[in-house]
């Protein structure tokens, strides 16, 4: 078989398909039959390129020569100017965005990706299960050089300097959180990793433990030295096997080398990890209702201060960071404070990662430096809205932040900018949504999930938030009133304002967010009594337009409650008084003569 | 003292450090209304969950409202209790809590004294904004032996939950299931007659709604009292008298026993006679078998066990046969003083005034809850006839006299009725934590030394700390006693006895915080603890005024061992007036 | 013969290390030991995503069927990279050329990818192009 000399790359992803790049693989075939040369240059069809906006992308191996925008027209001079004299097709190439200059191969290009993976580092790279793959990816150097070089305060003040802010949502400095639990003297102190990721669609955490455990297990023991802890506790949802079953390995094998345990690397510092399980109460991500959790009690909050870094655990001062964030915490110190500060934007600095869900081609985590805009999520990583649809919001935050529109797609996604925005970092979770959303909807569903996992201790977030809800249900059946928008924000300002721990005092942010984003929307529900998405089955009124209808009866026959009346050969009618909105006659019909209104 | 100094409305004032916004305010006279909250401030007995968000203020430079009830004033702070952010949150917070919670004041078992009602009507609700497509988050009725809970009326102050789990230990409350339908329940969500309950009352004695209440047993005593057929005697225990007229706007201590035993005659039962007088006698089967014990341990019997725990509260009874069962040969084997006037009122009563006891009816008037379960104990009934048919709490009483249009404040004294109405000082301070024994020490010196006792009160027994040790001499021996109340504290003794660390002789122990009087079938405390200290008060100034303050010189009492019971602890006395325990330790038992 | 690479690496420290200084000297090691033996080596991300799409199955399908094809190769399993809109994901690196990821790689996909990139380094639809920068 004779070997082939040069492969074309078409990407195939959801957006450069959607810019007809199977007419330019097409034409790019027939191209390379004209000239002879199909058996020597063949062409493939790959995943996302992640430049959507630049689609469709073309990549020539041997030479990682990169073309973008690429129509059907343009493959006749690919293949005689690149194929067949070796000569690039200059107009093609990729222009720095900044310098205006063209960029040739894939490997200068790497600089101008959008993802940049510190927290993913080893995820996918590095087997879990075994720790010397981990070293062999620099696992447990970062410990090795806080246990040899650096007190307590120094570590304390890399992590200060780095700027680094909790990822679990709140974005609190990470450094100050540690020299406040430093400060807290105690025989007894705690590190507490926050694994108990409870965000609808966000699943970084799991992500991170089920592929690099070391990196979270070592940057604990050095946040231990720092705030002079000695005992480790990992607090992880019963749900996520997988994550426990590497994490049990991973402490082994660190055990058994030890790097977790008695005098550590020689260092006189002892610590050790544990893992408790949640049963996967989302309320249990709020680090009171957490240790509550850990201490055998309800998982519900209680009221700080006092902070974890006073009395926590066992009412011992005790440091609480998610996943994410230690999963920061290694190349920060092996890198630095200033290279970690270097990345991201002003306040909020290093990557974050995404959780992609909902109506985007890509879905799937990414992660990104601090301040990457929606647009470039969506569009450059994402590979854009399924089907081609348009872009309606985007929640972030989960169901405690709130949707971002159109018109913040190009804000710099940070801590500060979202929350200017009427939402928030969260953990990370974000959602998109298409102009099949009914916003609406999108509140309720969200409010649905707080009611579920309310903890219940506090009357506001507990009674509140389920009025918030039966009110907005009031409003997808068409039972709304224009008075009934006005009472939806003044109570959910009182949850937001009297709610005890963060689940209350965020809840009604989908609500506020989307009325104040998609009032419009909102509108229609109460006064026209319609749903502009067509998405709320009670406002829907299934209608058929006589002048398509031929009268063959295949609707009148399918419709299970008879609601379709008609003679044969007539236009029929739907009596809407019976019609129970199954949908089934508008599947049936081969006229189009169905619809909803 | 550190001081912290800080602006409330425009008012400054200056606290210790710690002190909260609400606390600081009341300085200033503003009351910030609070609903959760729970404070028995001299039992150190507070709840604080921050769970209702009524108490909210704005504190300048927070984001959001605070809880006055745990927020800790800090220098220069600034707080304002009254804005219209603050207004506007707290009457919708409000409202929330009303649209679920039933509308059936008209029928509730609290409605008058219910912290909710007034709460709601301090607010000025009038309406319930959007009830109509509101739904009530609905809980099955559990009605125990003592206690009703009907979870519909509760509003998740988590008072119940603290007294049952961490003033009494008993774990038998807690939360359970999340958000709209979290609720308070037994483990497994079980009824209460399956759990570790001990019926000892304290969650019905704070919660703010109907959701906890008493079985109400009036019914079935005004039906006894309407059958000709039948001789219904009652006794009224000690606390009682002490409590009674603050349900009919009397002042907390103020003693009423002359208008109650009027009111218990014109209800009409036939005999009205005193459990003090049962008090007595415990003292003489209880302080005989303390001397007993202590005489057999000073001859170096290793079987006489000490210390002797006093086993006259019901709840504490509960107690340790579900915890301490391993313990259960180490209590007194004294019946309690309503039983043991049972038992007595069934069997030389009855044959005095020669009724069947069958056609007698013994009803009693306590301050307890755990009574009412005490009654039904199969052990206390002869031929399926209990020695006490009914227990009813003071609630229950003030209730039925209101019933009946009598006001008690327009009553004249009565007396009781002899034989089984006459008691002595010692019988009164029952209703005390330390009062039994006291009561007991006053007997037992006297009969052990021979010595007749210069001054019988012992006020070193006394007062409102949770575990209290007084040494008193016995003769030259050192008799040491140990007083709980609360089952907390009782339960720190306890496991001292179980691993043998205890060095008393004797321990009294009363499952309610302040012993009897600060039951939970007395009229409601709402978090007043001077309450309590009035009616422990009253105690003593009824024992002060009694001719006859010692067990054993009741003329009675010495009577009814000479026609009937023979000596103290004799064969006679032990069938009647003697009980044993058993092991009650819950198995988990699901029952739906 | 497969080498696993479990027991390719596994036995050059049994003990516990001692000082930062043995740890340099371990991970040393461990490199040296992994680029002497440079081979092909196929990645099969393993984590919940790709599980639940069935890299448990390619995993086995690569395992005896390289074995059968007598190929020499070190499979790996690892965590997820994200592309939870392709998964099952497998890299692969032949020696002397970068790593490739392949999406949605089914048992035919395998198949091909065994018989045209492993065996003849020709490309097959379904690469993934590295969207990321890594530090």
């Amino acid at each position: 078989m004779a070997r082939v000399k040069m492969q074309i790359l078409v990407c195939g992803g959801s957006g450069c398909y959607g810019n007809n790049s199977e007419a330019l693989i097409d034409n790019l075939k027939l191209e390379l039959e004209a000239n002879a040369l199909e058996n020597d240059v063949h062409v493939i069809r790959s995943g996302c390129f992640g430049l959507c906006s630049l689609g469709p992308i073309v990549k020539i191996i041997p030479g990682d020569v990169i073309y973008t925008k690429v129509t059907p027209e343009d493959a006749k001079e690919i293949v005689t100017e690149q194929i067949m004299k070796n000569r690039k097709v200059e107009r093609l190439l990729y222009k720095d965005p900044v310098t205006k200059k063209s960029v040739a191969t894939e490997t200068e290009m790497t600089l101008h990706k959008k993802q940049l993976r510190i927290v993913l580092r080893n995820c996918g790279i590095i087997d879990p299960e075994n720790i010397e793959d981990a070293i062999a990816h620099d696992a447990y150097e970062a410990l090795a050089k806080v246990l040899t070089e650096m007190k307590p305060l120094d570590v304390i003040k890399i992590i200060k300097d780095s700027g680094l802010r909790g990822r679990g949502g709140g974005g609190f400095p990470s450094g100050l959180k540690w020299e406040i639990a430093y400060k807290n003297k105690s025989e007894e102190k705690y590190v507490v990793c926050n694994a108990d990721e409870g965000d609808p669609g966000a699943f970084m955490d799991r992500s991170v433990l089920e592929g690099d455990p070391h990196a979270v297990l070592e940057a604990m023991v050095i946040c231990g030295y720092s705030i002079e802890a000695h005992k480790g506790l990992i607090y992880i949802r019963a749900e996520y096997p997988l994550a426990v079953a590497r994490l049990k390995t991973a402490i082994g094998q660190a055990r058994e080398y030890g790097l977790l345990g008695k005098n550590i690397m020689g260092s006189g510092f002892d610590f050790d990890i544990e893992i408790r399980y949640g049963a996967g109460a989302f309320v249990c991500g709020e680090e009171t209702a957490l240790i509550h959790s850990m201490e055998g009690l309800r998982g519900e909050p209680t009221v700080k201060p006092p902070f974890p870094a006073e009395s926590g655990f066992r009412g011992k001062p005790t440091n609480v960071n998610n996943v994410e964030t230690f999963a920061c915490i290694s190349p920060i110190i092996l890198k630095g404070a200033e290279w970690f500060a270097s990345i991201g934007s002003e306040k909020s600095k290093g990557t974050k990662v995404f959780a992609l869900a909902g109506k985007i081609n890509n879905v799937g985590l990414i992660e990104v430096p601090m301040g990457t805009t929606l647009r470039e999520v969506i569009y450059e990583i994402g590979g854009g809205i399924m089907h081609g649809k348009k872009f309606k919001a985007a929640q972030t935050g989960g169901p405690s932040g709130g949707c971002l529109t159109e018109k913040h797609l190009d804000i710099p996604i940070d801590f500060d900018n979202l929350i200017a925005a009427g939402s928030m970092m969260g953990s990370g979770g974000l959602i998109i949504m298409d102009e099949d959303n009914c916003m609406v909807s999108v509140a309720k569903f969200f409010l649905e999930f707080t009611v579920e996992e309310s903890c219940g201790k506090c009357s506001p977030c507990r009674i509140g938030n389920k009025r918030l809800y039966e009110l907005l249900e009031h409003i997808t059946k068409g039972k709304g009133t224009l008075a009934d928008l006005d009472r939806l924000k003044n109570m959910s300002l009182v949850i937001k304002d009297t709610s005890l721990c963060g689940l209350g005092q965020s809840s009604p942010n989908p609500v506020l967010s989307t009325l104040d984003n998609f009032r419009e929307e909102y509108v229609a529900h109460v006064t026209a009594k319609k749903c502009p998405a067509g998405k709320c089955k009670d406002l829907m009124e299934y209608f058929i337009i006589s002048a398509n209808c031929v009268g063959c009866t295949a609707c009148a026959r399918v419709c299970p409650v008879g609601a379709i009346t008609g003679e044969r050969k007539e236009p029929h009618l739907i009596n809407p008084a019976i019609c129970i909105k199954c949908g089934s006659c508008m599947g049936k019909c081969k006229f189009d003569a169905i619809i909803i209104q | 003292m550190e001081t912290v100094k800080l602006t409330i409305d425009n008012k400054v004032v200056e606290v210790p450090k710690g002190t909260t916004v609400n606390k600081a305010a009341r300085q200033l006279g503003i009351e910030i209304p609070t609903l959760c909250y729970m404070e028995l401030h001299d039992l150190n007995i507070e709840n604080k969950p921050a769970g209702c968000r009524i108490c909210v203020v704005e504190v300048q430079g927070r984001r959001n409202l605070a809880p006055s009830c745990v927020t800790k004033c800090e220098e220069n702070m600034v707080v304002k209790t009254h804005t219209t952010r603050v207004l506007n949150a707290r009457r919708m917070v409000m409202e929330f809590i009303l649209s679920d919670h039933p509308k059936d004041c008209l029928i509730c078992a609290k409605s008058g004294n219910c912290e909710l009602q007034s709460m709601a009507h301090q607010l000025g609700i009038r309406e319930i904004p959007g009830q109509e497509i509101a739904s009530i988050s609905t809980y099955r009725k559990d009605t125990s032996p003592s206690i009703i809970r009907d979870l519909d009326k509760c509003i998740m102050c988590r008072r119940c939950e603290m007294m049952c789990n961490t003033v009494q230990t008993v774990g038998a409350l807690s939360a359970v299931n999340r958000g709209f339908m979290a609720a308070v329940a037994p483990a497994f969500e079980q009824n209460l007659e399956y759990s570790t309950c001990t019926y000892c009352g304290q969650c019905v004695a704070v919660c703010p709604t109907g959701a906890l209440t008493e079985v109400d047993h009036t019914p079935d005593v005004l039906r006894t009292l309407a059958d000709p057929t039948k001789t219904v005697i009652v006794q009224t225990a000690p606390a009682v008298r002490a409590a009674l007229g603050e349900l009919f706007g009397m002042e907390p201590g103020t003693l009423v026993t002359g208008k109650m035993v009027t009111a218990l005659r014109a209800l009409g039962f036939d005999y009205v006679f005193d459990t003090d007088f049962a008090a007595d006698l415990t003292i003489m089967e209880e302080g005989t078998e303390l001397l007993d014990r202590l005489n057999r341990h000073l001859k170096g019997d290793k079987t006489a066990r000490l210390p002797i725990l006093t086993s006259c509260c019901p709840g504490w009874v509960n107690f340790f046969e579900e915890y301490f069962p391993d313990l259960k040969d180490v209590p007194s084997t004294a019946k309690s003083p309503q039983q043991m006037f049972g038992a007595i009122a069934k069997t030389y009563f009855a044959e005095k005034i020669k009724v069947d006891r069958k056609d007698l009816v013994v009803v009693s008037i306590m301050p307890c809850l755990a009574k009412k379960y005490e009654c039904q104990r199969e052990e206390f009934s002869t031929d399926n006839n209990r020695d006490v048919d009914f227990s009813i709490s003071t609630r229950e009483l003030a209730s039925f006299i209101k019933q009946a249009n009598i006001d008690l404040n327009n009553l004249d004294d009565g007396e009781f009725d002899d034989p089984l109405g006459e008691s002595t000082g010692a019988g009164v301070i029952f209703g005390n934590t330390g009062g039994v024994i006291e009561a007991a020490v006053r007997t037992a010196y006297e009969l052990h030394t021979g010595k007749k006792l210069e001054r019988p009160d012992f006020t070193e027994l006394r007062g409102l700390e949770g575990v209290r040790e007084a040494t008193i001499d016995f003769n030259g021996i050192p008799l040491k006693i140990g007083i709980a109340h609360g089952l907390g504290n009782a339960r720190k003794l306890l496991d001292d006895v179980r691993s043998g660390k205890s060095q008393y002789h004797a321990i009294e122990v009363m499952a309610c915080p302040g012993g009897c009087i600060g039951g939970g079938g007395q009229p409601l405390h709402h978090g007043n603890s001077d309450i309590i200290k009035a009616r422990a008060a009253a105690i003593y100034a009824e024992d002060k005024s009694k001719p006859i303050r010692k067990s054993h010189e009741n003329p009675f009492i010495i009577k009814l061992y000479e026609e009937f019971l023979g000596k103290p602890n004799s064969e006679k006395a032990h069938h009647l007036l003697h009980t044993h325990y058993f092991d009650k330790k819950k198995k988990i038992v699901v029952k739906q | 013969m497969i080498l696993y690479y479990h027991s390719l690496v596994n036995q050059v420290n049994m003990k516990i290390i001692k000082s930062p200084a043995e740890l340099t000297r371990i991970k040393t090691d461990i490199i040296k030991k992994m680029s002497e033996k440079e081979k092909l080596r196929i990645r099969v991300h393993m984590g919940t995503s790709g599980l639940a799409s069935g890299a448990k199955e390619i995993y086995e399908f690569m395992k005896v069927e390289l074995e059968k094809r007598n190929i020499d190769a070190a499979i790996i399993r690892t965590g997820d990279m994200g592309y939870s809109f392709a998964e099952p994901t497998i890299e692969v690196k032949l020696p002397g050329e970068a790593p490739v990821v392949f999406g949605n790689v089914d048992k035919l996909k395998a198949d091909e990818i065994i018989e045209k990139y492993i065996k003849n380094r020709e490309l097959v639809d379904g690469v993934l192009p590295s969207n990321f920068r890594t530090i």
